[in-house]
């Protein structure tokens, strides 16, 4: 818990420095004041052919065009389990191309229990073709290192109905036991989701999720008597501010 | 003039009831305009009034909208006292009138602003007549409803004679406030356009994917669309209906002002020829045309002849095509002319990306020919340029032509920018009908210096469309910006070049441009507007000492950094010893 409280001490120091930077902007337009923006990707409810679970996945910064704090939060309640998965990012933000933020900072998982801290190193942005990506390399407290690579691209049907296909996929450069990882490609999550954009920033939906495990993650969960692979349908909320 | 005791009668509580009408000055409710003065009081304060039938709350001057017509007379002294009553610093720019840098109202370049509850005297001469305008220089008060009509007369009678004026103020007004619109361009730049792909344009090919390769839209017309705006005519929304009445057989002069924050607007009055006599304030040889495109700042002054036993629809689209200020010119207030509906909107092409069609992106390429990065400013040797003999065509280049990065703040780069000035602007180019052109405008008068340009400036014009940044050579204008410098007198070239796939009216303050388009006399302009891609260059007599502001008029690019001042040297001793 320590380790997470210098964490968000650590970025919320790093938010405090950006706001305050001197960019007077001249000719009566006033300072250039921060920029604040919380996004929700999804708040959705999964009905799964194992257990019913409930998950978030959103993000937040505060900042200017090219330095910005940034937090990320996701997690997962699972019906009858309770908090399966719990994490927080705090990272430090730089622009790097038109399209490019480069990120630094740490991880902290508050579930699975016991809490675990990471290093993390991470690019995201908007790669030809407008694929949103996001590209995360972890270290943990233990030296173990990880990455995880998620892509989603906004397909619209029409101006309201867009079509949201979206993939994550979890790679371990070791054997994590007691999280049941194995070494090699862990897990893969895809999805498609149907969003109605109710205004540009709000938008229900309704989709499809499907989630396996990979390698020898498989035979990890396998024999801890633990799903390999599931289907479920979600529903769920999406929106930003 | 409106007087300061009947602003204070028309309290902002009873505003709302009274509707637009009531609350207009009398050259908005009809176009009408007065006779000169010398004094004006201006009072910046809250109000509310009605838009399309909306309550509006706007930053007024003088508690209207658009603010009270100025009328002034050339060779005069003015003084305009204006009183701030809001709760935030403001200002007033006399947009491209020639006067003292004290006296041009920008906050942080010309003076500190107007604190609330102070009141500043602004006192200048007139030496130009024309067709122009005013707006405060603070924050987001232009989008808010600060900016009014300021006429100058000839000295000398006009040798342009008019049975009638009308003055056709275009703005666009938006319900939702202007920060909440700037946090949504900085976040979705996108947000605005309601046109975005869809699949059915992937299946149709036409090099749709390549557009999605680029992470572009060729929807993206305008950064800021009838979604969120109203268009105005004379603070007027399309249902409110504007008349500007003429008597049957009258020669009848529109000065049309585009006062928009946001909004280039294509300007027509379907069935009427409209003879273009000036822009920008300066007198032009006539030419007519059916159509003519009007940048963010512009102004154009048209003469028209309507036929006595007809109304008529004067049509400003927004360029995107999503939505337009309309309002009628009838010789009766029964007699009325159908509104055409809107035309197809345009769409960006990959020649506006600088890209020859269907051939991949061209960003490579000029970096490695081009000196990169900024080059150092040398000004010590510009005495012996300045005498540089006219017959000189290579023209030195300062600082050496260079080109920006790629970067966080610049998407894209063109490598061959092009000469864009007989194109009559985005959506115009097939409408059935002639529409003026950049290249068309031709002055009237020479402008006093027939010098060549002892030097040239380039200035490329970058953003990232993304992320909602603009700049001027990539680099954001904060308080920090190293100054353009000009020696005073001298000649100086501007090369603006347009690596965006927007279009940017580029404003210098206090000079005039004169616009490089193969006519002579070139055409003075206060206001530049740079296609996408173009290269197009100016002459500007660097004659008035002091700091100016020279930024894109787009008012969100501004607030972006796409802005730089303009620093010319004070005269040499010499000279000032000669005057004393």
């Amino acid at each position: 818990m320590r380790t997470l409280n210098n964490a968000l001490c650590f970025c919320l120091a790093v938010g405090a420095l950006l706001t305050g930077l001197p960019t007077h902007a001249e000719m009566g337009m006033g300072p250039a004041k921060a920029l604040t923006y919380v996004s929700v990707d999804r708040l959705e409810a999964q009905f799964r052919d194992g257990d019913d679970a409930r998950i978030w996945d959103a993000e937040a910064w505060i900042g200017g065009d090219i330095h910005k704090a940034w937090f990320k939060t996701q997690g997962e309640d699972v019906s009858d389990e309770g908090l399966e998965r719990a994490e927080l990012q705090a990272l430090y933000s730089r622009a790097i191309a038109p399209f490019w933020d480069l990120q630094l900072g740490l991880r902290h998982d508050l579930r699975p229990n016991p809490s675990k801290t990471y290093a993390v190193v991470a690019l995201e942005g908007l790669a030809p073709y407008r694929i949103d990506v996001e590209a995360s390399g972890f270290m943990s407290e233990d030296g173990d290192a990880s990455v995880r690579l998620e892509l989603d691209y906004d397909l619209r049907l029409t101006q309201q109905w867009i079509l949201r296909p979206r993939a994550e996929i979890d790679f371990a450069f070791s054997q994590v036991s007691d999280l049941q990882v194995g070494k090699g490609p862990t897990t893969l999550e895809t999805g498609l989701r149907l969003h109605y954009a109710i205004k540009p920033e709000f938008a229900p939906y309704i989709g499809v999720d499907f989630e396996s495990a990979l390698s020898s993650t498989r035979g990890l969960k396998k024999d801890a008597g633990e799903q390999r692979s599931s289907w479920g349908a979600v529903i769920g909320l999406s929106g930003w501010f | 003039m409106i007087s300061r005791r009947q602003i204070l009668r028309a309290a902002p509580g009873t505003a709302a009831l009274l509707g637009s009408q009531a609350l207009l000055p009398g050259w908005a409710a009809n176009g009408q305009t007065t006779s000169p003065s010398n004094e004006f009081d201006l009072n910046i304060q809250r109000q509310t009034v009605s838009i399309d039938s909306r309550k509006a709350a706007i930053n007024s001057i003088n508690g209207t909208l658009p603010g009270p017509l100025l009328r002034m007379r050339e060779g005069e002294e003015v003084v305009l006292r204006v009183r701030n009553d809001l709760d935030a610093d403001t200002s007033l720019h006399w947009h491209g009138i020639l006067l003292p840098p004290s006296m041009d109202g920008v906050p942080g370049v010309s003076f500190a602003g107007i604190k609330p509850q102070e009141t500043f005297e602004y006192r200048f001469r007139l030496q130009q007549h024309g067709t122009y305008w005013y707006h405060s220089h603070s924050g987001f008060q232009e989008q808010l409803g600060v900016y009014g009509p300021l006429i100058v007369d000839p000295a000398k009678d006009d040798s342009i004679s008019a049975d009638r004026e009308l003055i056709l103020v275009l703005s666009d007004w938006s319900f939702e406030s202007p920060a909440r619109v700037w946090s949504k361009l900085k976040t979705h730049a996108d947000y605005y356009n309601s046109r975005q792909p869809t699949l059915a344009d992937l299946l149709k090919g036409n090099d749709q994917a390549e557009w999605e390769r680029m992470r572009m839209m060729r929807t993206d017309i305008a950064d800021i669309t009838g979604m969120t705006y109203t268009y105005l005519l004379n603070g007027h929304g399309p249902t409110d209906d504007w008349t500007g009445l003429f008597n049957p057989g009258e020669r009848v002069r529109l000065r049309v002002i585009n006062a928009s924050a946001m909004t280039y607007f294509n300007f027509r009055i379907p069935g009427l020829p409209l003879t273009v006599i000036q822009a920008d304030g300066q007198d032009l040889q006539p030419v007519t045309v059916a159509e003519a495109q009007l940048g963010v700042a512009e102004t154009m002054d048209f003469m028209v002849e309507p036929a006595g036993d007809r109304a008529y629809a004067i049509v400003a689209e927004a360029m995107d095509r999503s939505g337009m200020a309309v309002g009628q010119l009838t010789p009766s207030a029964s007699l009325r002319a159908e509104v055409p509906p809107l035309r197809a909107p345009p769409q960006r092409t990959m020649q506006d990306m600088g890209h020859d069609a269907g051939h991949g992106d061209g960003h490579s390429g000029m970096q490695h020919d081009m000196p990169a990065g900024p080059a150092g400013m040398d000004h010590s040797n510009h005495g012996d340029r300045a005498t540089t003999p006219a017959a000189q065509t290579t023209v030195p280049v300062d600082p050496p032509a260079w080109i920006p990065r790629r970067g966080p703040g610049v998407m894209n780069i063109v490598a061959a920018p092009m000469s864009r000035l007989d194109e009559p602007g985005t959506g115009l180019t097939d409408v059935g009908h002639r529409v003026l052109t950049y290249a068309d405008m031709q002055a009237r008068e020479a402008f006093y210096d027939q010098r060549e340009p002892s030097r040239e400036i380039w200035l490329n014009l970058t953003g990232n469309m993304e992320r909602y940044m603009w700049s001027f050579d990539g680099e954001k204008g904060t308080g920090g910006t190293e100054p353009i410098r000009f020696r005073h007198d001298e000649r100086v070239r501007l090369v603006f070049i347009n690596h965006t796939m927007m279009e940017h009216p580029i404003h210098l303050h206090g000079m005039w441009m004169e616009l490089e388009n193969g006519q002579q006399p070139m055409p003075r302009k206060h206001t530049v507007s740079v296609k996408p891609a173009e290269r197009v260059s100016v002459l500007v007599t660097a004659d008035a000492p002091g700091d100016w502001a020279f930024h894109c008029h787009l008012l969100l690019h501004m607030k972006a950094g796409m802005m730089r001042t303009v620093q010319v040297s004070p005269p040499m001793v010499e000279t000032a010893d000669a005057n004393t």
